[in-house]
């Protein structure tokens, strides 16, 4: 973890990224984050393979790790501490990543509104020019959303 | 061991689906119901993307709905190979509650030559109330 390179404000985020079971699980990790920009990264595991004929990992893997950058970049251009919620995102897939290669997916905020935030990235190997998928996702900030029983809808 | 194209041919969902490891990584399951092809995501605490209010992590909802659309394409097209995912839009409507099942089901919206559009909705205790929608194109091959 990179925590040298870290702003004093947003260590608290990666404390609780630690945390949370199906980062843990992946094995994602941050390699770098500041405010509006975030690149994280999770090594190559037999057990996430999606296709048992050539042994590349499941998109699923690419989506969480998309998911994952997108919502930690959101949480980074916060003023103060608030829930956000996805309200969606959308992955091309350009390329199938390489069996054996760690995955990295980097982010950055392109808009921030009162409401909502636009977020942008690629996920690849070795250079962010040579994308292995593209994503765009929005989040709805301050969301009412993660309120568990009763109308919750961001 | 039976090719994947012999696993389709018998119509083994359930087969096709065990060969593939990520599918035990998260707990996926496909099978079929009298409305058709039915994938489901079993409680799993490794799942979790968010400890506040133990939903699941929302790349785990978009590879449930990729992994309906793949298993939704076998079923119309009869491919030698697992499709090819060529893009994926998931829409986040309600969380997806970590203790409970998650089931997803697609609808073939278009089946070209070469691509296949479909839609796939995600819904846990009520099947009114969908947690998650998405959309993906595949290439049939």
């Amino acid at each position: 973890m990179p925590q040298g390179d870290v702003p004093e404000k947003l260590k608290p985020l990666l404390d609780v990224l630690v945390t949370l079971p199906h980062f843990r699980e992946l094995g994602v990790t941050a390699e770098r984050v500041e405010r509006g920009f975030a690149i994280v990264r999770s090594d190559y595991d037999e057990r996430t393979i999606g296709n048992p004929e050539t042994g590349v990992i499941h998109g699923g893997v690419v989506t969480t790790v998309m998911d994952s950058v997108c919502g930690l970049v959101a949480f980074t251009v916060l003023e103060e501490p608030k829930p956000i919620a996805t309200l969606d995102l959308r992955i091309d897939y350009l390329k199938p990543a390489t069996p054996g290669k760690a995955l990295r997916g980097q982010a950055e905020v392109y808009k921030e509104t009162r409401n909502v935030t636009f977020v942008r990235g690629v996920a690849y190997h070795d250079d962010p020019d040579d994308p292995i998928a593209n994503c765009t996702a929005t989040f709805m900030i301050g969301s009412v959303g993660f309120k568990v029983g009763g109308e919750g809808g961001a | 061991m039976p090719t994947l194209k012999k696993l389709r041919e018998a119509g083994d969902f359930g087969a096709i689906n065990r060969r593939i490891p990520y599918s035990s990584f998260v707990s996926l399951e496909s099978g079929e119901d009298d409305k058709g092809l039915l994938t489901i995501l079993r409680p799993r605490e490794s799942n979790m993307g968010n400890t506040l209010i133990r939903a699941v992590h929302g790349g785990v909802v978009g590879a449930l709905i990729e992994h309906a659309g793949v298993m939704q394409v076998m079923k119309d097209t009869a491919p030698e190979h697992l499709p090819k995912i060529i893009n994926l839009t998931v829409e986040y409507l309600r969380p997806c509650l970590v203790d409970e099942e998650a089931f997803a089901r697609g609808i073939m919206v278009k089946l070209g030559r070469r691509i296949a559009n479909v839609r796939v909705e995600v819904w846990q205790s009520d099947p009114e109330r969908p947690v998650a929608v998405g959309h993906a194109h595949f290439l049939v091959e």
